[in-house]
């Protein structure tokens, strides 16, 4: 990515935030942001970059909107154009034009992209691309849909915030509980993603996981909640170890095997210092449990120190808030790696029902058949979770594990 | 904006007892009424009572019953003046039958003059 594109991807979230609460109208404050953007990509090659590139596309993506307005001519616009006007008013008696902090809007604008009114993956599509800036072909990069499937979903949610009449507010404080929620999954599931897929894509799976973050500090910072720094405090916590998860020789490494002395100390301390902070509301919920959980083996000093009965517990508290068969799993792994091998196996066949299509369910069939000393069922169900593996890298780290299991 | 919220229902509950329902929508209706929300609204008649009309090759066809044969039925709506769809949809979960059936918003559609 250019210079310029990546200012414009960092800043446009903010700037866009702005003019879609002058317009309350998302696809005005694209195309007035886009219109800014291609003045930008004119002018700041010959005249330079200006310090405050924020404030820059801020004041001429306005400019842009009052003429954008303007042209619609419509009552309701006289209303917004006023606002709008008196707002660059104000601007324009500070001492340079672009020397102002923009204003964070972008709380209302996630609210109203992770609406529950519209489906996951419109809330996803949406938020990458109005929040975090990405475009639509690098959107539909990650997530392995074509363009014009994405163009088309992120069209439909627009137009449903348009017409539904979803509004661009933070809820009140009595309805914050019932959407918060649909944000944190956004983020969380866009964070996930960035684990899950893809060779040779321009948009890196660091690049998804950053923008996850990003958006989960913007919440800590406008919105200080247990869940919201829980979410925060997990995403580090796991982000610090992204060091050592690949090397130059293999893209997977296992935490199992990972060198410790790789992880990001400092990042480990940002993790924990959210966690404290979640921790003071006295108020326990599902990413606090999980943040919880990566903290244990954030401080355990090898896999064999690791504090699995703790760490058993804090599944059992996750399973009785959110009932889930991979929290099941992921309970009875724990259970394993605490030494209760027989019963963790008992436990894990128990939900072959519900997680048959699941892959790492048959990755872990494989790893406590093969403890228990079963090679066969073992190739078996390795052999099953390699069918069901959705990229490269997973494939044949399962495949190398499969051939140990032969010697 | 207007929306409509359309309530569906079975209208066999058996757990239902339909005193204290009619109870709990009077007691809605005030709300409704305090709140200054409220443009029109009606329970309707048993589905058995639904005839279907089209008219096809100018000639109109009818049939005893419902649109769509489905578990839960229209069984009665509201219409609400509300700021917007977080307003709508705060009333409609409070609609007595919300708790066993379904309610469906929508916004009613405003024409350019």
């Amino acid at each position: 990515m250019d210079k310029l594109a990546r200012i414009f991807r960092a800043e446009s979230g903010q700037v866009l935030a702005s003019l879609v609460y002058y317009s309350r109208d998302l696809q005005l404050a694209e195309d007035a942001l886009q219109d800014a953007c291609e003045q930008a990509n004119n002018k700041w090659p010959v005249q330079g970059v200006p310090t405050n590139t924020g404030a820059w596309l801020h004041l001429v993506a306005k400019r842009k909107l009052i003429d954008k307005l303007r042209q619609q001519q419509s009552q309701q616009n006289l209303q917004k154009l006023q606002l709008i006007e008196e707002s660059l008013y104000m601007q324009n008696d500070t001492v340079a034009e672009t020397d102002y902090e923009v204003p964070d809007e972008r709380l209302r604008l996630i609210f109203t992209c992770c609406h529950p009114a519209l489906n996951e993956a419109a809330q996803v599509a949406l938020t990458l691309r109005t929040l975090c800036g990405l475009e639509v072909r690098e959107i539909a990069r990650a997530y392995l849909t074509s363009e014009a499937a994405i163009g088309q979903r992120i069209t439909r949610a627009k137009k449903k915030i348009r017409d539904a009449g979803i509004r661009y507010e933070i809820p009140s404080a009595e309805q914050l509980h019932i959407r918060l929620p649909s944000v944190l999954k956004v983020i969380y599931f866009i964070y996930n993603e960035s684990y899950s897929a893809y060779e040779g894509q321009s948009l890196t799976r660091h690049d998804l996981a950053s923008e996850a973050i990003r958006l989960s500090l913007l919440m800590v910072k406008l919105i200080p909640n247990p869940e919201v720094f829980g979410l925060a405090a997990l995403m580090l916590f796991h982000d610090a170890r992204r060091p050592a998860r690949s090397s130059a020789i293999e893209p997977y490494i296992p935490l199992e095997q990972q060198n410790r002395m790789l992880w990001d100390q400092a990042q480990i301390e940002r993790a924990n210092f959210f966690m404290q902070q979640a921790l003071q509301f006295r108020q326990r919920g599902p990413y606090q449990i999980q943040a919880a959980i990566s903290a244990l083996h954030s401080i355990a000093k090898s896999w064999d120190a690791t504090d699995w009965p703790q760490i058993q517990l804090l599944y059992m508290t996750l399973l009785r808030l959110h009932a889930s068969p991979v929290v099941a799993l992921n309970l009875a792994i724990a259970k394993a790696n605490g030494g209760q091998l027989t019963q963790a196996y008992k436990d894990v066949l128990a939900l072959s029902d519900e997680l048959h299509k699941y892959q790492p369910y048959h990755a872990a069939c494989g790893e406590l058949e093969s403890r228990l000393d079963l090679p066969e069922q073992a190739f078996c169900s390795i052999t099953k979770a390699i069918s069901l593996s959705k990229n490269s890298i997973e494939r044949d780290f399962l495949i190398k594990k499969r051939g140990l299991l032969v010697k | 904006m207007q929306f409509l919220a359309l309530i569906y229902a079975g209208e066999d509950q058996d757990d239902v007892d339909i005193e204290t329902l009619m109870a709990q929508y009077q007691v809605f209706d005030e709300e409704l009424e305090v709140a200054c929300i409220l443009l029109g609204g009606n329970a309707l008649e048993a589905i058995s009572t639904a005839t279907s009309v089209r008219v096809r090759n100018g000639q109109p066809e009818l049939t005893d019953g419902p649109f769509a044969e489905t578990k839960e039925q229209l069984g009665g709506y509201y219409l609400w003046e509300c700021k917007d769809l977080d307003e709508a949809l705060e009333w409609a979960a409070k609609i007595p039958s919300a708790r066993y059936g379904t309610i469906e918003v929508r916004p009613v559609m405003v024409f350019d003059q």
